[in-house]
């Protein structure tokens, strides 16, 4: 069978059995809607969160920048593990014993004042719309390249898939879909990797595999790379070109925006009891991390089949994906010296550079360079698909509970009956759905890089009122507020100027410190510690019930009767 | 788990010597909290970014992997796993010796 009839049989099956839990798992009230009714056993949340977390930029697009990047690529790899020991240490525990639906809530409800309320849900608002619309061109990239389908009617088939079962069954109904999305996205990079590992090393571990001999030199695969790189011009690939400081500061922003990013947090809202909420992380740090472990050895399959299938091969005897990727635009060949074959070097090389690859090219094009069959491309589109799908229901749900909740029940309109709400919650999660499809179809030119900074908004405007907020009874909410607008002002602010108003500065010479927007979240975070901690000397005590509250969350015992205190 | 809220012993509205075993066991947590933290930065930011370069010198013994490299891409991963077990562990351990688990609420 050819890889499009593949493809479409592994996606439609994927789809059918996404939608039939969809139907089975519907939300019946708002607690169902916005919490899964607080009923999900940690190891199918881990499996959920793992699935929520793992988007499209995650599956398709990382292995792909690892091989460019090479040791640098480490930033992504403990960036976006590393949130998750914070989360289990610092936040889980004590936001699921407080027992509110969502992040804004437990905000509002600790700095009393609706005003921290707000500005918490703007921010949450912000953060998941910059994310979400990155989801849905994921979906789009996929359908045309695999379905061959205009990419717009890529991001309409997977709004109605999004929109069925995430109007329909909230919380509850994603949760589900997200545990078979696991398992189909996992299946779907496990398979062509372990292939790989055992084409290229004889390992059939993945993990182990990139660090054993090349059986084709025999070398070590890691020594043979670095060998191929020295003599193509490329840096090292085992040590990276970044600073140590901007490496620092980019890991460091990606962790704490792990941590702060409404969409994950919320998922540990979902599991019944405080003891719960911790293991559910630790469940997810281990699916997360399978993934996590084996994409850097993609890459270095990737980079090595890569250099050896094209390099120095003339341009009349190319294999037959590399005509396929050239037709989509993702992979463009200019025969500089005309001599009729591919050079591809790096910035060392006497020679110039004749071929540019697109990042996200590398996992979707990789069983196809390494020649593996049919059925396993038809199962990475599935894979793709699923990571791109899970994270766009999971973001939207919070944009829906953010306006039915926080906004509607909270503050607005406080007598809206719980039939009024969820209906409320229903139509906002149909909104968003329109809205991220609008985006993925008319993506602002600054997506891309904007999706990446949704970590360092996230990172400067809730990480550290929420830590502050459990760890000092003494934090005030002037400090809260304040602290939040500036820290998402000066990191909101120091990206728009590199990367809208003057990306031609956009280099390490004009940087702060040789810190990269992509690093300056870090720097957004300790003006808001700073900011919230110098602001709270000054300013009254909170009240005494809202002292009892943090010492309230600070037991795991009653987390059932929590929220009832404060509502 | 039921929705009714649990009754006397619920931390912060009762007597005074719950609120004294309550702040020693928010004390253990902290302490616990604060070691397994500095093994986090020492693999991830220590062996992974600041001291790569000589642990690069290394190469772990069977493998092709300098050690800085493998910390960086592999270890740390690892162990943020075992971090999040071990804290698990700890705390729930931690929980019965205060009486303060969930196990009794349902």
């Amino acid at each position: 069978m050819s890889v499009q009839s593949w493809t479409f049989i592994l996606v439609a099956a994927s789809f059918t059995l996404y939608i039939g839990i969809a139907v089975w798992s519907r939300a019946n009230s708002t607690k169902d809607f916005y919490i899964a009714g607080a009923g999900v056993s940690p190891l199918a949340n881990g499996m959920a969160t793992a699935a929520d977390w793992m988007s499209a930029a995650s599956f398709i697009s990382m292995a792909g920048l690892i091989s460019f990047m090479g040791y640098d690529g480490a930033v992504y790899l403990m960036g976006w593990t590393g949130g998750y020991v914070l989360l289990a240490l610092l936040l889980a525990p004590y936001l699921r014993k407080y027992g509110a639906y969502t992040v804004p809530d437990f905000v509002g409800d600790r700095y009393y004042s609706q005003t921290a309320r707000i500005v918490a849900v703007v921010c949450a608002i912000f953060v998941s719309f910059t994310y979400v619309s990155g989801q849905m061109r994921g979906v789009g990239v996929v359908f045309s390249r695999f379905l061959e389908v205009d990419v717009n009617v890529g991001v309409y088939i997977g709004m109605a898939i999004v929109f069925f079962y995430a109007v329909l069954g909230g919380m509850k109904g994603i949760t589900y879909t997200q545990v078979a999305q696991y398992c189909v996205l996992i299946f779907a990079y496990l398979v062509p990797a372990i292939f790989l590992s055992l084409l290229i090393t004889g390992n059939p571990v993945p993990q182990l595999g990139f660090g054993s001999v090349d059986q084709a030199s025999g070398v070590s695969l890691l020594e043979r790379l670095n060998g191929l790189h020295q003599e193509l011009g490329f840096s090292e690939y085992t040590s990276g070109t970044k600073s140590r400081l901007d490496v620092f500061f980019i890991t460091a922003a990606l962790m704490v925006g792990t941590a702060g990013l409404p969409h994950v947090i919320i998922r540990f809202y979902t599991v019944p009891r405080v003891r719960d909420a911790r293991l559910s992380v630790g469940w997810a740090l281990v699916f997360i991390a399978l993934l996590y472990t084996t994409a850097p050895a993609v890459a270095v399959f990737a980079r090595t089949n890569l250099i050896n299938s094209v390099s120095e091969v003339p341009y009349t005897e190319v294999p037959e994906w590399f005509t396929t990727w050239e037709s989509t635009g993702l992979l463009t060949f200019d025969d500089v010296n005309g001599d009729g074959r591919i050079q591809f070097v790096g910035p060392d090389s006497p020679l110039a550079n004749e071929l540019t690859v697109d990042n996200d090219i590398i996992v979707l094009a990789n069983p196809e360079i390494a020649g593996l069959p049919n059925w396993v491309v038809g199962l990475v589109a599935a894979g793709g698909l699923a990571a791109a799908l899970s994270t766009a229901a999971g973001l939207l749900l919070v944009v829906s509970s953010a306006v039915s909740h926080d906004l509607l029940k909270r503050s607005i309109m406080p007598e809206i009956t719980e039939r009024g709400e969820l209906i409320a919650a229903r139509i906002s999660a149909g909104v968003a759905v329109l809205v991220a499809g609008y985006l993925g179809i008319n993506p602002p030119g600054f997506v891309a890089q904007v999706v990446a900074f949704a970590f360092g908004l996230a990172a400067s405007s809730f990480f550290p009122v929420i830590i502050l907020g459990i760890f000092t009874k003494s934090t005030t909410r002037e400090g809260a507020i304040l602290g939040m607008v500036s820290g998402i002002t000066l990191t909101a602010a120091y990206i728009a100027y590199f990367t809208l108003i003057h990306p031609e500065l956009n280099h390490a010479d004009n940087w702060w410190f040789g810190i990269s927007p992509q690093g300056i979240g870090t720097v957004g975070m300790l003006l808001n510690f700073a900011i919230t901690l110098t602001v709270s000397r000054f300013t009254p005590d909170p009240p005494p019930e809202v002292q009892q509250l943090v010492e309230m969350i600070r037991v795991p015992k009653g987390a059932g009767a929590a929220h009832e205190i404060s509502a | 788990m039921t929705e009714q809220p649990s009754q006397g012993s619920a931390g912060y509205q009762s007597d005074s010597s719950t609120r004294v075993r309550a702040a020693e066991y928010w004390r253990r947590n902290i302490r616990y909290v604060g070691i397994l933290l500095v093994v986090w930065f020492v693999v991830s930011y220590g062996f992974g970014i600041i001291a790569v370069e000589p642990l690069d010198a290394v190469t772990i013994p069977g493998t092709g992997f300098p050690l800085g490299f493998w910390f960086a891409q592999q270890g740390a991963i690892y162990v943020f796993v075992a971090l999040v077990f071990v804290y698990v562990f700890l705390m729930n351990r931690l929980d019965r010796e205060f009486d303060l688990s969930e196990e009794d609420d349902t």
